[in-house]
């Protein structure tokens, strides 16, 4: 399979001036991934894993090294370094990102929400609000819910709401920061059962997640990153007890 | 594709001073200055070498602390303001190959009046307080060449209507509006010749909070099904969370750091920005 994303040498690092503090985040991060793979990145608290989502989707800007992404539009793209008009336009048609933390717009329904991010994808109106439907059904989000602004809904209405609104895209690459952290056993399978439908149809996708029964049977191969460094297991599948001692250090 | 299109707005090292400089200032001493100010002959350096575009259907935001040159850098684009230097070009003007600020006035009235809009902090700088909300509008259709007074009516009442003014309250003066209301007006207004590029300066500055919602709210539908490009200058991070695709961040008349939205607000790279963004944490 050919590659779609190549992290080379990423470093990152936060510099908050008026407290004169300088974080390292991120040291030497590699990471491949194939088309149509599913990739578990694990680590403790403040490891860095976020980090180095964000740097892929730019809204942290990276410091060192190279993320390469092989754009179906543009070909080979440095996430790094592209200019800012091109991302915007591969988070609209090709990157998808579901954040760790929520965002959600003021003021804007949640179906307009779901249509709104396929209309990005330049579908007609029409053909977007029938897939913003089957989407939010398929998370099983309440008729009048929908029609509702996402600012009252509980953590995970909030939540599906968000993963709906990634997937509904069916994006190249989707990025996934424990999207089922708040989530019931019946939401978590929806997830599970949608993530298992774009595996099929080729989406390759980065995931954090810290339920490793959820992980199971799911994901190709994992990263550990320890204190902004991968560990050596990087291509190495660790076994789930391996996974289960890193957790359990962690809290 | 959208990401290879030519920028609807190019402005390349504009410069506009307050003042005609000296000995110590001249020649963008920049460290002869205190902030934008030279401190031996009171001149203002409000706009310094600002260079950025705009691009077709986006939302590109400017913000920074009062005084940085915002509104200066909003003037000069509307040719409220003559700049000392630079230039900017509209792809619908000559092909996109005509300095805009080299060209006569005559030519700038034109341009203003069919290739932009202008909504400004303060309404009594574009709308006449004692004339109708129509006849508001009337005048800058007028302005772009219309004559026929029905279909100027027509026009005038679908955008009013657009912005939710009443029709039973379209031939009141805007005198007797709420901020809100004025600045929906403006909106109207700016709209009516439609622009390819439409320029906001604090639209939401000094109205209530919930007025506050419904013009921005508005703002993102017109742009969203407009497809119009617009600059708003805010120093209300939340406005530009809200609203802009893009940011670029001013301080003492230079821009300091441009970036995707997210990015200026979770990752911010300058000192004055990190400051500006914890304020609003
Ligand atoms: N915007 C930021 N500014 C300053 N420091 C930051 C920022 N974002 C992350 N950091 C720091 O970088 C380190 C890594 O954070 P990150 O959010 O990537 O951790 P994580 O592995 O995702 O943790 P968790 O499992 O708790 O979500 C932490 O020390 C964090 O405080
Ligand atoms: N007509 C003028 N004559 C002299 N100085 C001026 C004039 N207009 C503006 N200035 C100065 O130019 C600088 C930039 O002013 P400007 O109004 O562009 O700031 P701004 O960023 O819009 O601020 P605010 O957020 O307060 O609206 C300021 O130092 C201001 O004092
Ligand atoms: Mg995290
Ligand atoms: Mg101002
Ligand atoms: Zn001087």
């Amino acid at each position: 399979m050919k590659e779609i994303l190549a992290i080379e040498h990423l470093s990152k690092s936060f510099r908050i001036h008026n407290l004169h503090k300088h974080i390292e985040a991120l040291h030497d991060i590699n990471i491949t991934l194939r088309e149509g793979e599913f990739v578990g990145i694990t680590g403790k608290s403040g490891s860095g894993k976020s980090t180095v989502f964000k740097c892929i989707y730019r809204t942290y800007a990276p410091e060192a090294g190279a993320i390469w992404y092989h754009s179906q539009t543009f070909g080979p793209v440095d996430l790094a370094r592209a200019p800012e008009r091109q991302i915007i336009n591969l988070r609209k048609r090709e990157i998808g990102y579901v954040s760790q933390f929520l965002n959600v717009m003021p003021r804007t329904t949640a179906r307009e929400l779901v249509k709104q991010a396929v209309l990005e994808m330049g579908r007609e109106e029409r053909q977007a609000e029938w897939e913003a439907d089957k989407m939010l059904a398929h998370f099983e989000l309440d008729e009048e819910l929908r029609d509702c602004y996402p600012a009252t809904f509980s953590g995970g209405e909030k939540l599906r709401l968000n993963i709906a609104r990634a997937m509904v895209k069916r994006p190249r690459l989707l990025l996934l920061d424990e999207p089922t952290a708040s989530l019931d056993d019946a939401s978590k399978l929806r997830v599970r059962e949608l993530m298992l439908q774009l595996i099929r149809e080729g989406t390759t996708m980065l995931g954090i997640f810290h339920d490793l029964a959820f992980m199971e049977n799911l994901c190709d191969r994992e990263y550990t990153i320890r204190d902004g460094c991968l560990t050596d297991l990087q291509n190495h599948v660790p076994s789930t007890l391996e996974t289960m001692r890193e957790i359990s250090l962690a809290k | 594709m959208d990401y290879v299109q030519e920028p609807v707005l190019s402005v390349r090292n504009l410069n506009k001073q307050y003042g005609g400089g000296c000995l110590n200032c001249r020649g963008a001493k920049a460290d002869r200055l205190i902030k934008n100010f030279c401190p031996v002959c009171g001149t203002v350096y409000a706009c310094r070498d600002v260079s950025f575009q705009v691009y077709a259907g986006e939302i590109l935001g400017v913000v920074g602390e009062s005084g940085s040159g915002k509104s200066t850098l909003m003037e000069c684009l509307y040719f409220d303001q003559e700049v000392d230097g630079g230039e900017a070009l509209i792809s619908s003007y000559k092909n996109g190959e005509a300095n805009l600020f080299a060209e006569s006035s005559q030519q700038k009235r034109y341009i203003r009046n069919h290739m932009m809009g202008k909504v400004y902090q303060n309404a009594a700088l574009s709308l006449k307080m004692d004339f109708s909300a129509l006849g508001n509008i009337a005048e800058k259709l007028i302005a772009a060449g219309s004559r026929h007074v029905g279909r100027m009516e027509t026009r005038g009442r679908e955008l009013l209507e657009h912005v939710n003014i009443p029709s039973y309250r379209m031939k009141e003066r805007p005198k007797n509006f709420s901020g809100g209301m004025q600045q929906r007006v403006q909106i109207a207004k700016a709209l009516s010749n439609n622009p390819p590029l439409l320029l906001l300066d604090e639209v939401t500055t000094g109205l209530d909070l919930s007025v506050q919602a419904s013009v921005l709210d508005l703002i993102k539908t017109i742009q969203r099904e407009l497809g119009i490009s617009v600059v708003i200058v805010s120093h209300d991070l939340s406005v530009i969370k809200m609203l802009a695709d893009r940011t670029f961040v001013m301080l003492d008349g230079q821009m300091i750091e441009h970036g995707l939205t997210d990015q200026i607000l979770e990752d911010p790279q300058h000192p004055f920005t990190q400051q500006l963004v914890q304020s609003l944490l």
